[in-house]
């Protein structure tokens, strides 16, 4: 078999620049199996993430020909022939060395979401019902895998960094719209959404959705129904009447802690704050 | 819209302790806009090309105020989508078929600027239609992983697109269309001086136009949402768990139904043009 050309970028913070390695082809390799011979061969210093070589661990997400993509679900000879493959770290987070980016922003995001707060148990023992059709709607959103391409894809903040301290992002609105549609929750996220997660800011270009190696539809079940229950809250007038005159209006934290039947959780930022460092070796 | 479960709610809002975000930090790879080398201005660039064609088409035909019906003269029902609900006293002059109970006398140019706003504002508020233009037109990105080269960014969160989120109630506009270009394809079962009742080729194509039009409502992000999608426990709400299954496939496939009935809006304007101008001649099927 031909050669393959693989144009990978060597750097880290102080500068860095496209390197090729010309590699013998082997049949039914991927991206990553190629990475790893020149990791063997001529670049033994190469950095770059992996763990399951199985698209389950969402370790070896990079740019490959310019697109977000897995390493080891990217199969060499599905890429154009006689070209080289460029592969290039994700764009949205600072680089840490050649294909190993800081990916705590994202971990920073989602202490920001408040977890399941559960009603009060169903059962004496404390335990609770919950019919299948209640829960298979969020059981897509488990799926993810954590390879936070979505977020790298997501023009917000990959074109536009200063969004990044009020943008969470796909990634935790899947994250969101699991706790939102969970039958035992009690906590009404959606004005948290709006004011402070920036989910108005996403513009639903569905880039999120075309690079998810899980194939959850992350657009058209979790942000577009998100935007339509902040629609419900926040920009529908004949909602808002109907709350007034049904007097379902939201009551502040403390009325509901005051009478909630079970202890509610505002928000999971109860721990320090994980270094850059923490989050690498979270995701390895 | 209320949901199940607003007078439980805990707003989590004034709650929220937020954890900084560390800005900066250098970004690995070149500074190029895009390292993609496939055609990715393709699909931004057709979307371009065919919705400029439908706007500049429709523009064209909503201001002609002419060729917009075929009446009993020529022994066919037929009108325009584009000026459904013909509401002005030019509609009765051509023939309008009994519906001049609405008609508005000073009103002289076209009719279909009339209505032209309920279709128009369903279309652009649609979530669909807003990935296709936001790529296309604005280049907010024109594709992934491909800059947008906008100097800041701000979304829907402002004057005017903050105005997206009234997307529900042009659905409602939307249905009330639907309806009256529905009575449309009914009454094109009418072949006047013809044979009364029977099917022509201007039928077929005033009720596939209606199929289409009901089929990209059904389909709408908004419409699954309030008719179950903001359920919270769906074994509460059966029916509303059956709708909600029911409508989830149709709005998988929203952006092939809003393209198909965009098109066919346009196609049926031409059929009835052409046959209102005499340049061809509505066959009967049966």
């Amino acid at each position: 078999m031909a050669d393959v050309t693989m144009t990978v970028w060597r750097g880290d913070p102080s500068g860095g620049a496209f390197t090729d390695y010309v590699m013998p082809a082997v049949e039914g390799e991927v991206v990553l199996d190629v990475l790893h011979r020149i990791q063997a061969g001529p670049a033994p210093d190469l950095a770059c993430r992996w763990n399951c070589k199985a698209g389950k661990c969402g370790s070896c997400s990079a740019e490959i020909n310019g697109r977000p993509a897995l390493m080891c679900m990217t199969r060499v000879d599905e890429l154009p022939v006689g070209e080289p493959i460029v592969v290039a770290p994700m764009r949205t987070f600072p680089i840490i060395r050649d294909l190993v980016t800081d990916v705590s922003f994202n971990y920073t995001m989602a202490r920001q979401v408040p977890p399941l707060a559960p009603r009060a148990p169903d059962a004496p023992d404390g335990t609770y019902r919950m019919m299948q059709i209640d829960v298979e709607r969020g059981q897509e959103f488990r799926k993810c895998i954590e390879c936070f391409m979505c977020q790298d894809v997501c023009h917000v903040i990959r074109d536009h960094e200063e969004n990044k301290t009020q943008y969470a992002g796909p990634r935790m609105f899947i994250r969101f719209m699991e706790l939102e549609s969970h039958p035992l929750d009690t906590n009404d996220r959606r004005e948290l959404l709006r004011q402070k997660m920036g989910l108005g800011m996403c513009n639903i270009t569905k880039c999120c959705t075309e690079v998810c190696p899980e194939h959850i539809k992350i657009t058209d079940n979790a942000i577009i129904p998100l935007k339509e229950r902040v629609v419900d809250s926040a920009y529908d007038p004949v909602a808002w009447l109907g709350r007034k005159i049904l007097r379902r209006t939201k009551r502040s934290a403390a009325e509901a802690d005051a009478d909630a039947p079970a202890k509610t959780h505002p928000t999971s930022a109860d721990g320090p704050t994980p270094t850059p460092t923490a989050g690498i070796a979270a995701s390895s | 819209m209320s949901r199940e479960g607003d007078e439980l709610g805990v707003s989590t809002v004034e709650d929220l302790r937020p954890v900084p975000v560390m800005l900066g930090g250098v970004r690995g790879g070149p500074d190029a806009r895009t390292l993609r080398r496939d055609r990715w201005w393709g699909s931004p660039l057709v979307t371009a090309g065919f919705l400029s064609a439908f706007i500049v088409y429709s523009t064209w035909a909503v201001f002609q105020n002419s060729d917009y019906f075929v009446g009993a003269s020529a022994h066919r029902d037929l009108i325009s989508p584009f000026y459904s609900p013909c509401l002005t006293y030019s509609c009765g002059l051509a023939g309008g078929s009994g519906r001049g109970w609405l008609f508005i006398a000073w009103w002289t140019i076209s009719p279909g600027i009339l209505v032209l706003g309920g279709p128009l504002g369903f279309r652009l508020t649609c979530y669909y239609y807003r990935k296709a233009y936001y790529r296309s037109f604005w280049q907010s990105p024109p594709a992934c992983a491909v800059a947008d080269g906008h100097g800041s960014y701000s979304g829907e969160t402002r004057f005017p697109l903050i105005l997206q989120n009234i997307h529900r109630y042009f659905f409602f506009i939307a249905l009330i269309f639907n309806v009256i270009l529905t009575i449309d394809a009914v009454m094109a079962f009418r072949l006047p001086g013809d044979g009364g009742i029977g099917v022509s080729l201007g039928t077929v194509v005033l009720v596939i136009n209606a199929t289409l039009l009901w089929l990209y409502s059904a389909s709408c992000h908004a419409c699954r949402h309030m008719c179950g999608g903001n359920v919270k426990q769906f074994s509460k709400h059966p029916v509303r768990h059956r709708v909600w299954k029911f409508l989830t496939p149709l709005n998988a496939r929203h952006m092939q139904f809003a393209w198909a009935s965009l098109t066919f809006v346009a196609v049926a304007d031409i059929y009835v043009r052409l046959v209102a101008s005499g340049a061809f001649h509505d066959p009967k099927i049966f």
